[in-house]
């Protein structure tokens, strides 16, 4: 899992080539405390297949809106410098991230 | 926190929910060493952990946050023993004792239950809201606070709830209006959090006012906005809006036996039981007058103490009433009644004589809740007899003297 933030966002998030699923969380979002030990076990688990970034947005806030995340937690899919897909919401559940990032698999 | 319990666990006190109210029903459980559980699907606190700023906890002033105290709360339960189930509620099967909750990873058993599922904030219901959550659209003003910073938001209500998350806001946005249904200079919320808004130079407030429309088209762009005073309609430029207009209970997975009132919440008596034998409610999901933090945890104790007598009445009617083997003559009686008790006297006596045939049970029916909810026993009729055989009233006398008790040695 590679911390990303406005620095390196361009080079590792839409330089990359292949899917990249960006974990957009804040600390003060308990839900996505809640969610993270799941999110780095599957970064762990399908780290061959999808690269993963996560992005704290308390020191990120531009760079959150200029992705359209205004609301947290929030699970990025891009590929290619795109964004490709989103789920978000209070009611994520780890295996909602699962579903999801399997349909991406090379 | 684990998952997938032994099925063949049965619980004295299974809690639904780790908010405050479960908490403390799970800490006041387990402090009275009765095997309790609390099944919570995400992380314990429910809505008081999405509140930062909490200071209306009595011993727990200024600084204390949401999060923390229900954290607190949390290791508090434990500490005493109780454990803490990580599952989601699919469906309840009451009926049965032990009563069963199903969940998405395993079943679970309990003698009795308390209902402590909460509520879940109301939505507006106009066009945009659903689309646009996430992207403007909020529930929570400690989630999603930091983010619009430098920018603009909207609150809708006039609750506590809207009025404090509004003045939290404040601290990241540039400006807060905040959207009033009443007139000017009225709003729900309590003084004390109106005057500290109304000092508050970041907060603006527009009155007369509903939200007809979230409009944008990746992110909030605007409000349209309705005078109800005048029927004008305007759009609003705001990068946020966060919707604070009251909760709904969440019950949906009890049956119709169980009583609502007439917006949803569930009705107890001061002892938090509900209309179905065994089922306890606590926190917002009841029907009660104040919605805080401190009525939670209260409701949470008065149930666990309850829910305690509750299985401790069951079990001990099940092994000495139900289960038994010869007929058990079962009499209640009002212990400051002497005429009546000396009555008692009477059965005493003849259980005594025919001491193989029958067994007996005094029970003060001004201290048993159990058999005046299950029998109809009032305390007008007292002292007052039954005969219980293979687990049903088989004989009923409404007075008590020699003649019904030869009565009942002839019929049995």
């Amino acid at each position: 899992m590679i911390e990303v933030n406005k620095e390196n966002f361009e080079n590792e998030v839409l330089g990359a080539s292949g899917v990249v699923m960006v974990d957009w969380w804040g600390p003060k979002c308990e839900r996505c405390l809640e969610l993270m030990p799941y999110v780095e076990d599957l970064a762990l688990k399908y780290q061959d297949q999808i690269k993963f970034c996560s992005v704290d947005t308390s020191g990120n806030r531009r760079l959150a809106i200029s992705q359209k995340v205004l609301g947290l937690p929030a699970i990025l899919f891009y590929k290619n410098g795109q964004k490709i897909d989103e789920i978000s919401g209070q009611e994520i559940a780890p295996e909602d991230i699962e579903a999801k990032l399997k349909q991406y698999f090379k | 926190m684990k998952a997938g319990v032994n099925m063949e666990t049965i619980y004295d006190l299974l809690v639904l929910g780790g908010g405050p109210a479960g908490l403390a029903a799970g800490m006041y459980g387990a402090r009275a060493r009765m095997k309790t559980a609390i099944i919570e699907k995400g992380r314990p606190g429910g809505q008081a952990a999405t509140t930062w700023d909490l200071e209306n906890y009595p011993g727990f002033g200024r600084g204390t946050t949401g999060p923390g105290l229900t954290q607190a709360m949390a290791d508090h339960a434990q500490s005493f023993g109780a454990e803490f189930i990580k599952d989601s509620i699919v469906s309840l099967d009451l009926k049965s004792f032990p009563k069963k909750v199903i969940g998405k990873k395993g079943e679970y058993l309990g003698k009795a239950l308390v209902y402590a599922l909460g509520a879940e904030p109301r939505m507006l219901k106009v066009p945009g809201e659903g689309k646009l959550r996430g992207k403007g659209v909020s529930y929570c003003a400690t989630c999603d606070a930091d983010l619009f910073e430098e920018l603009e938001v909207a609150v809708v209500g006039s609750g506590d709830a809207a009025i404090e998350e509004a003045e939290y806001l404040s601290k990241f946005a540039d400006q807060v209006s905040i959207i009033v249904i009443h007139e000017e200079g009225k709003v729900d919320a309590n003084q004390v959090s109106f005057e500290r808004a109304q000092q508050n130079p970041k907060i603006k407030w527009i009155w007369n006012s509903i939200v007809k429309n979230v409009n944008g088209d990746e992110l909030v762009e605007s409000i349209t906005l309705k005078n109800i005073q005048t029927g004008e309609e305007s759009d609003y430029l705001v990068n946020g809006v966060f919707i604070f207009i009251g909760t709904a209970p969440l019950t949906e997975f009890l049956p119709p036996e169980v009583q609502l009132n007439q917006q949803g919440y569930i009705l107890t008596d001061e002892k938090m039981a509900t209309s179905l034998e065994g089922l306890f409610a606590a926190g917002d999901v009841r029907a009660k007058y104040l919605r805080q933090v401190v009525t939670a945890a209260s409701d949470g104790a008065i149930a666990a103490v309850a829910a305690e007598k509750y299985v401790h009445e069951t079990e001990l009617w099940e092994k000495e009433v139900i289960n038994s083997k010869k007929p058990v003559l079962v009499a209640y009686y009002n212990p400051t009644d002497m005429s009546g008790t000396e009555k008692i006297g009477l059965v005493d006596r003849f259980v005594r004589a025919n001491n193989e045939r029958f067994s007996l049970v005094k029970v003060d029916a001004t201290r048993n809740e159990l058999v005046g909810r299950r029998y109809n026993i009032t305390l007008d009729q007292l002292p007052k007899l039954h005969v219980f055989f293979n687990g049903e009233i088989k004989h009923e006398a409404a007075e008590i003297n020699e003649n019904n008790l030869t009565a009942i040695n002839n019929l049995f």
